[in-house]
């Protein structure tokens, strides 16, 4: 009786290879018609109108306008980048070193500005940025009088940064935890600086999460749209500002195509490579790396 | 030779030298002060924005002025007694139960199919699946827009669940992944040798032991969906709008501090979604 019912089980994993490529069929049905069709047919109207060729693409690099926003967008979100790291370096490790209570606060300290609702952060940085709000008593109280970052690429960064902290502290995080810290004491030990054991062991040994960290808050933020639009100025807007405004005001699909294709592609290669690099590049690291033939086929 | 000679001893010697400095150490290594000062700076960077939000909620002033001004529940009441904020809310509330439904249902069922298929193409769309995580928002509701408005989808129900669901797809994915990365398939087998069917051992076995990642993906996808700006900015119609896109509009347009109990409401909903998983954390881990 057992052994009938093992065969037949057996049998069924034929069946079941099949059965769940069914299971697989909704979810890809409906990817295919949301996202597949529409990007698809971006890419195709870029390269098809008004007739075959590449001027949407040459007409990117050919407008100063564009140029210039490019330009900014790539110097902001290497900014951001800049102090995400510079900030998230320290607290990560602090992380690291600090208690079980004290790095479950640092946790979730540094899990709040995900679950904080965009429009509401958004919101807050508009009041924080304002005439008469703290960053401006701040700075006013460091002996810079009467700033008003609320309407300036300074202020849209301070914001940015804030919200990407996290994808650069989390892959730090990941990263430090497989140091292990005897090294350092092993350099102490044979006569190294602090300075020096940090440069030359645990800094390079952090180079994954640095990369991973780098990568992702670097492609994130090229793709900002909603806290350049608010807190910004529209003299100073940014790639997404540009897609969007060609797309609603000038219509200009073919146009809006191939930049979004261009932008699209750029940030898929930038994280495509930070995953070989790095092995863990994005948020879905946890799930990714689980080694796909894990189960026994029976 | 030397070197040869020299390298074993000097191995010996850390060897010894380093329990003795890390015992010695071990008591007297503290976290140095300005690591913490660098640390609750950080801290306090990350969580001002959220908490600003509520002391402004009850502000009397009529502007976004900071400091708030005096206590009152007016914003309160504005936004429970006007008719668009409180469609806005519905609508976002609407779509974003819809979405939960439809991600956790087609995301559930293809982390099963992803956790048995190990075959490269599956894997290959798994990471296509992914994508929506990564990719632009921007890029994403651009593309959507164009193709929807040739489908008549812009301003609709309908439109808004579509694109959503895209959104919240792989949430789902990995937190079913990840509770299904505890199951133990010799389970299954088991049941089918007592005679279950597949779908009576789902049922039975499968669902029950990952329903913590079932949950937490229905979760993240609501969020997903009812936070989502980029893509509403472009598909909401005057008749059909959600409630980011109302907050986006009083802050662009109507300059209306209504936004500020939205915004409190908001981080208050979505924070007591967040801890329903906690809750749930300890019956399933008894099981």
């Amino acid at each position: 009786m057992a052994s009938w019912s093992a065969r037949r089980f057996e049998r069924h994993t034929l069946t079941r290879h099949t059965a769940n490529w069914l299971l697989l069929m909704p979810a890809l049905a409906l990817l295919v018609v949301v996202l597949g069709i529409p990007l698809i047919e971006n890419f195709y109207r870029s390269i098809s109108e008004p007739n075959w060729t590449i001027t949407n693409y040459t007409a990117i690099f050919d407008n100063s306008v564009t140029l210039l926003i490019l330009w900014r967008t790539l110097e902001a979100a290497l900014i951001v980048t800049a102090i995400a790291l510079v900030l998230g370096y320290p607290y990560a490790y602090l992380m690291t070193r600090a208690g079980a209570r004290s790095r479950a606060v640092l946790l979730a300290v540094v899990l709040i500005p995900f679950w904080t609702s965009a429009l509401a952060r958004n919101f807050a940085w508009i009041i924080l940025l304002g005439n008469g709000g703290p960053v401006q008593e701040l700075l006013n109280f460091f002996g810079f009088p009467n700033t008003v970052l609320y309407g300036t690429t300074a202020g849209v960064m301070l914001a940015m940064s804030q919200v990407m902290l996290p994808f650069m502290v989390l892959p730090l995080y990941a990263a430090f935890g497989g140091i292990d810290r005897r090294l350092l004491l092993a350099a102490r030990g044979l006569g190294s600086s602090p300075a020096a054991a940090f440069w030359k062991i645990y800094w390079p040994l952090s180079r994954r999460g640095v990369i991973s960290g780098i990568i992702l808050v670097f492609t994130l933020t090229c793709g900002f749209y909603v806290t350049p639009a608010l807190v910004g100025s529209p003299q100073d807007s940014l790639v997404s500002q540009l897609l969007a405004q060609e797309t609603t005001e000038l219509l200009n699909f073919a146009a809006a195509g191939a930049l979004g294709t261009f932008v699209l592609v750029v940030t898929l290669a930038l994280v495509a490579w930070a995953n070989r690099v790095a092995g863990t590049a994005s948020i879905a690291a946890p799930a990714t790396r689980r080694p796909v033939a894990r189960r026994d086929p029976a | 030779m030397t070197s040869v000679q020299h390298s074993p001893a000097a191995t010996e010697e850390v060897a010894a030298f380093a329990p003795r400095r890390r015992r010695v150490r071990a008591g007297v290594e503290k976290i140095p002060v300005w690591l913490w000062v660098v640390g609750v700076i950080v801290g306090l960077y990350l969580v001002l924005p959220t908490l600003i939000v509520i002391p402004m909620s009850f502000s009397k002033s009529a502007t976004f002025a900071f400091p708030p001004q005096g206590f009152t529940w007016q914003l309160y009441e504005n936004f429970f007694t006007s008719s668009v904020w409180l469609q806005a809310l519905r609508n976002s509330v609407v779509v974003g139960v819809l979405v939960a439904v439809v991600a956790t249902a087609l995301g559930t069922a293809a982390a099963l199919a992803f956790d048995r298929l190990t075959g490269r193409v599956a894997g290959f769309i798994r990471t296509l699946m992914l994508i929506p995580l990564v990719a632009p928002g921007i890029v994403l509701a651009t593309a959507i827009y164009i193709t929807f408005l040739q489908w008549q989808l812009t301003g609709s129900l309908l439109g808004f669940v579509l694109a959503h669901t895209a959104l919240a797809l792989p949430y789902v994915i990995i937190s079913v992944t990840t509770s299904l990365a505890g199951f133990d398939p010799q389970l299954l087998r088991a049941a089918a040798s007592l005679g279950a069917s597949p779908v009576r051992s789902f049922l039975r076995i499968t669902a029950p032991l990952i329903s913590r990642g079932i949950l937490t993906g229905a979760i993240f996808a609501f969020v997903t969906s009812f936070d989502e700006v980029v893509i509403a900015l472009f598909l909401h119609s005057p008749t059909f709008q959600t409630l980011p896109v109302q907050m986006y509009n009083s802050v662009t347009a109507d300059i209306d501090p209504t936004i500020s109990a939205a915004s409190s409401l908001i981080v208050v909903i979505v924070t007591l979604l967040f801890l329903v998983p906690l809750i749930f954390r300890r019956p399933d881990r008894n099981r």
